[in-house]
């Protein structure tokens, strides 16, 4: 069984819009029933371009956002409908590494108190050697250096250090990755990725990995959902997607990767505003391949190859019926 | 911390401020072993009665032979316990309600700051009247009464600040660990909302000890101690102002305004440290 299985998991916001937001409330739907499942030990790499609803999807995994509809099982058990003390067991066994460690790290809290603050939520007795292992774990040693430091005395992967050694104290098994590397500079970026991979193998972590680098998900992941304005577009084995894509964006998005070596393909315009997403096919405006059938009807999922979906017409019948 | 002691090393109101309280405090500290005579000891011989300054009584004398140098330094203490404990009490009840109805947002946040709005739309010197008088007029009462009519401006800052702190990733952070809302509020959300706090209890210790001195004057005092709103209330009582006993009220007036005068301007000054749109070289927009 998958350590987490995701079932058309939807999330939306609810939007205040001038005198309306007083009449109705409407909804911003940022995931669209996205399902996905993530076995033990492995990577699931989210993949997008900002406002695709990968970092909603991460959240809502965790139990974090209101308005969040379908299913989200962590070892069986539905993450959303959990309460009380199977919410908390459930807390300590997943954790998250944000984006930004300028961001996610209390500035009024030394190194000592934010790595030891799980185990300080959790009640469980503050050990001193249970601290020194997750900062080594890590790789900010000595510990002793750090311990007693505020964020704003380190430097920035050594920030996104600290939020991983907090992440890893109370040993979870899966790891919300919301684009850990995107703030870092690239020297630094390199060490972080090597670490987070190492600390798989050594710790047996599951890892959902949030980012819009496809380079990066190519490093780190054995499965890869891209997403597109909440929808996932193309899933499957991390070398079966990036060698042989299918979906049109997920080639654009290839094309732009650097040293890719293919022909780029600069797409026109921005993604659409979600609060009113184009009709059929959510990537048709942008398509380079768009036909008249792309606007008809949303495109169903078309499993190519065991574990390979995509989300487009052409995989269906390569041409359009006369 | 930084921020602050660069705003009060380029701002020379910020100094005078901190000379001014800081010698306030001293005085208040001291004042009992330095005064010159016993604020109660009345006059042996008539020509000490309301009698005006001279070498033996450097501010003069009152109705009954007091001297009045003795009275304003024993009552820098009673003034300056009255204006840090109110604002102390006005800080404290106004951050619990700030921070709770800005974290916990919704029902609680409307509930909270309805109450608090009832309370800014009364004349607070009303209520603070009617509570020292339905209480009595007793040192805690007077400060337990100033406390409760100033507490609202804390709690509209803090809520506002923490409306901007849970946005934070390291809140969502603490969620994702599994932190309750109480947790969070202490260990997240405090420490980030005190250097304001801070910053607006210098400010309602300068309201309090306005207050105090006002309802002093209204005849709310507490009428065992010598506080600068009661020297001047004995002062209008005797008709001091009508006789030109000059030396009966200015003293007092004089250290009202400058106590209330070095609180604000540190207050000011904390204040532009702390809020970044008054920050000095920065474009406000």
């Amino acid at each position: 069984m998958a350590l987490l299985e995701v079932k058309g998991l939807t999330v939306s916001y609810p939007v205040a819009v001038g005198l309306s937001a007083f009449i109705s409330r409407r909804f911003l739907v940022a995931v669209d029933r996205v399902s996905f499942s993530l076995p033990e030990g492995r990577t699931l790499a989210l993949v997008g371009e900002s406002g695709c609803g990968k970092s909603s999807t991460g959240l809502a995994v965790l139990g974090l956002l209101e308005h969040v509809g379908g299913e989200v099982l962590f070892r069986g058990k539905d993450v959303l409908r959990l309460r009380g003390k199977a919410l908390k067991e459930f807390r300590r066994r997943a954790q998250i590494v944000f984006q930004d460690p300028y961001e996610s790290l209390n500035p009024k809290m030394k190194v000592r108190a934010i790595v030891g603050e799980p185990l300080r939520i959790h009640g469980i007795r503050g050990d001193e050697g249970r601290l020194r292992r997750a900062l080594d774990l890590a790789g900010l040693s000595p510990p002793d250096y750090f311990l007693e430091k505020y964020p704003h005395e380190l430097s920035g992967g050594e920030r996104q250090r600290v939020a991983i050694a907090a992440a890893l104290i109370l040993d979870p098994e899966l790891l919300v990755l919301d684009e850990p590397v995107s703030n870092l500079d690239v020297s630094i970026k390199a060490g972080i990725m090597n670490l987070l991979r190492d600390l798989q193998e050594e710790l047996k972590l599951s890892y959902l990995f949030i980012t819009h680098d496809l380079a990066d998900s190519f490093f780190l992941s054995h499965e890869v959902a891209v997403m597109y304005l909440g929808v996932t577009v193309e899933q499957g084995e991390t070398e079966e997607v990036l060698l042989h894509p299918v979906h049109p964006y997920t080639k654009a998005l290839l094309s732009v990767a650097p040293g890719s070596g293919r022909e780029k393909v600069i797409l026109s315009g921005d993604v659409p505003d979600p609060l009113h997403p184009p009709p059929g096919c959510r990537f048709h405006p942008r398509c380079p391949a768009a036909e008249k059938r792309c606007v008809e009807a949303p495109p169903g999922e078309v499993e190519l190859s065991p574990g390979h979906s995509v989300r487009c017409v052409k995989a269906e019948s390569p041409r359009e019926e006369p | 911390m930084a921020e602050i002691r660069e705003a009060f090393r380029t701002s020379p109101f910020g100094k005078a401020g901190l000379v001014i309280v800081g010698i306030f405090a001293v005085l208040a500290i001291i004042g009992p072993y330095i005064a010159p005579y016993d604020p109660w000891k009345t006059a042996d011989q008539l020509e000490d009665i309301l009698a005006p300054p001279s070498w033996r009584h450097p501010l003069g004398t009152d109705e009954l032979g007091r001297d009045i140098l003795s009275q304003v330094i024993y009552g820098t203490r009673i003034t300056l316990i009255i204006g840090l404990s109110a604002a102390a009490i006005a800080v404290v009840v106004g951050t619990v309600v700030g921070v709770t109805a800005g974290y916990l947002g919704g029902p609680v946040d409307a509930v909270l700051m309805r109450f608090t709005d009832s309370f800014l739309s009364m004349p607070f010197i009303v209520l603070a009247i009617v509570i020292v008088s339905l209480m009595g007029r007793s040192l805690g009462n007077i400060i337990l009464a100033i406390g409760l009519v100033q507490w609202t401006q804390a709690a509209r800052i803090t809520r506002s600040q923490t409306l901007s702190i849970k946005e934070r990733v390291f809140v969502l952070r603490a969620r994702a660990l599994g932190a309750g809302p109480l947790y969070i509020m202490r260990r997240h959300i405090l420490p980030n909302v005190l250097p304001l706090v801070f910053a607006n209890m210098t400010l309602v210790t300068s309201l309090a000890i306005l207050s105090e001195a006002f309802l002093s004057f209204l005849g709310l005092g507490d009428p065992t101690k010598f506080s600068w709103g009661i020297i001047i209330r004995y002062a209008f009582e005797t008709g001091a102002v009508s006789i030109g006993a000059w030396w009966y009220f200015l003293p007092a007036g004089i250290c009202i305004m400058l106590v209330v005068l070095g609180f604000s301007f540190i207050s000011n000054t904390l204040d532009e440290a702390l809020n970044p749109k008054l920050r000095r070289g920065q474009v406000v927009i």
